[in-house]
């Protein structure tokens, strides 16, 4: 309730500036209002998460276990092994990171959003999203922010910046840079594909099968590339494509990438999959016969 | 014993609805699975000797098989979170006015979604092993395949106990779905889920072995692959039977406490 009232209000300023002349400005004002709109949406949010502030650190604490879980599975492994395909120890714990630092920024951003999705439909409130004048997948989409996944997210970097030392990596500005970019990238790509698995619930009351499904594709995001041949690796790059989205970031920091290629391949991915996820949102939205009277 | 055959009757129906949810949950959950296994495989093709603590390659994959099809017919599913919101909703009056108890009705349900969840997932999870199935190999003997079933069984109660006793701290606690998570957590490490505990090394499985947690899944495993086996089966099976009879005991005192506790929120 509080949220929609904070919206309109919002959305008393002057939308676009009159004439076409100043096409920019009139961009500028839209993008402030826009921004405006987060930042009263992350308000919400932090009230929100603090009143259950004890249910809120039993999350983080959830979320690290599993991390740690992670990490202690490699850890027996490489008791036994060297090295997975080319992938030694250290630089497995990066890949493991950066895949828990990609999937902690899409938690504290989406995750939530799109899981709600489903239960929007079946009750019809997204009636009202519809109704405001603001763009719908916006709103659906930022609805509200995971404050959780920001402290899981720091704890991976902190992995991450030890890994490193012990890799003795002296990472220049440039591929800092383009590790940053890829990451975003990455974080675009599993938003498009969750975004186009939530959508099925227009058609299907209850997505929450699929939705939790999600989860188990994380798991292959933060293998090493190097453990699926043939089939496997040509699904999970191309068909379901989870495989290169934290590989590829790690590889920018670790230079194991000998070409430029998987870069392009993750950018390429990211807007392929971003575009095709607006197609079945708005495909989707058509069909949308709301629940209530 | 009639109305408890009815419960069972009812869950069975129940849970058929959810066919489909239960297909997607079980070809959903390969996918790790085959991640897995693609892991292990491009290890030993790197390693030198085909072994790794006593597995070979087909070995290896022959124990993540195992665990899936265990957890098939082990694993409890919905029936911890259904608990925990019929404490917290209040739906837990109408049993209480009725001559029927909690507990067993609540394994009746476990042991009817179990029923249908190995129904529909029995169809991916075959086709599945089948396309495996030169990994797959068969229990020692007959003897040892029934101290299998028998230690199912006893996995299967534990399970329950287990996950019946944790929701039932729904009585003092509002929300208990993270200390479920906190558990589930353990239990996929310790109970053998995300690798064998014997190629840990020994003091660590050994004081693993002190908790219940590898008797929920690595304890059947080990016995069907004939990696436990002689006296030391049998002392296991006693250990898993003790702590079925412990947790029982537990549970029925978590309840009788937690009863005394409880507002019937709702009315």
């Amino acid at each position: 309730m509080n949220e929609r009232r904070q919206n309109s209000s919002s959305e008393q300023r002057p939308v676009s500036a009159t004439g076409g002349t100043e096409a920019v400005s009139a961009w500028g004002i839209e993008l402030r209002r826009y921004l405006s709109i987060y930042g009263m949406l992350w308000r919400n949010s932090v009230v929100r998460e603090m009143g259950f502030k004890v249910n809120f650190i039993l999350w983080i604490v959830v979320e690290l276990l599993w991390f740690a879980l992670q990490l202690a599975f490699m850890a027996v492994i490489y008791q036994h092994t060297s090295s997975i395909g080319t992938w030694t120890q250290w630089e497995v714990v990066m890949l493991q990171s950066t895949s828990h630092l990609i999937q902690h920024l899409f938690t504290a951003f989406f995750l939530n959003n799109m899981t709600q999705l489903s239960e929007l439909i079946r009750t019809g409130k997204l009636d009202f999203m519809l109704l405001l004048p603001v763009n719908t997948r916006f709103l659906v989409s930022f609805r509200q922010v995971d404050l959780g996944g920001f402290v899981n997210a720091a704890a991976a970097v902190a992995v991450m910046i030890y890994a490193g030392n012990r890799l003795e990596l002296h990472p220049t500005a440039a591929q800092i840079v383009s590790f940053g970019l890829l990451t975003l990238c990455s974080i675009l790509v599993h938003y498009s594909l969750m975004l186009i698995l939530a959508s099925t619930s227009f058609w299907t009351v209850r997505a929450q099968g699929i939705v939790w499904g999600y989860y188990n594709l994380f798991n292959i995001a933060r293998m090493p590339d190097a453990a699926f041949r043939g089939f496997f690796k040509v699904f999970f790059s191309f068909v379901l494509p989870i495989l290169l989205v934290a590989n590829v970031p790690t590889k920018v920091v670790l230079q194991k990438l000998n070409s430029p290629t998987e870069m392009l391949i993750l950018v390429l991915l990211g807007f392929v999959c971003f575009g095709a996820s607006e197609a079945v949102w708005r495909f989707s939205v058509k069909r949308y016969t709301s629940a209530s009277s | 014993m009639l109305k408890y055959w009815h419960v069972l009757n009812i869950g069975l129906q129940n849970t058929l609805v959810y066919r489909v949810n239960f297909l997607f949950r079980a070809v959903f959950g390969l996918i790790p699975l085959m991640a897995t296994l693609s892991l292990w495989r491009t290890i030993y093709a790197g390693n030198t000797s085909n072994d790794i603590a006593g597995y070979t390659l087909a070995g290896m994959t022959s124990y993540y098989l195992l665990v899936t099809l265990v957890d098939m017919l082990t694993a409890v599913a919905e029936d911890d979170w259904q608990i925990a919101a019929d404490i917290r909703e209040g739906t837990l009056n109408q049993f209480l006015l009725k001559p029927i108890d909690y507990l067993t009705y609540r394994l009746c349900l476990f042991g009817a979604g179990r029923l249908t969840y190995t129904a529909v997932a029995l169809i991916p999870v075959s086709i599945f092993i089948l396309a495996q199935r030169q990994y797959l190999v068969g229990p020692p003997d007959a003897a040892t395949f029934g101290v299998f079933v028998i230690s199912l069984l006893l996995t299967a109660l534990l399970q329950f106990f287990l996950s019946y006793t944790m929701a039932l701290l729904s009585f003092w606690i509002l929300e208990v779905s993270t200390l479920i998570f906190i558990m589930f957590a353990f239990e996929y490490i310790a109970g053998g889920h995300l690798f064998p505990l014997d190629i840990l090394p020994p003091t660590l499985s050994q004081i693993l072995h002190l908790t219940p947690f590898p008797y929920q899944l690595f304890f059947p495993v080990g016995v069907y692959l004939g990696r436990i086996a002689g006296e030391e089966m049998w002392r296991g099976l006693f250990i898993q039977a003790t702590w079925v009879a412990i947790l029982y005991g537990v549970a029925r005192f978590v309840w009788s406490r937690g009863i005394k506790k409880y507002t019937a929120f709702g009315g």
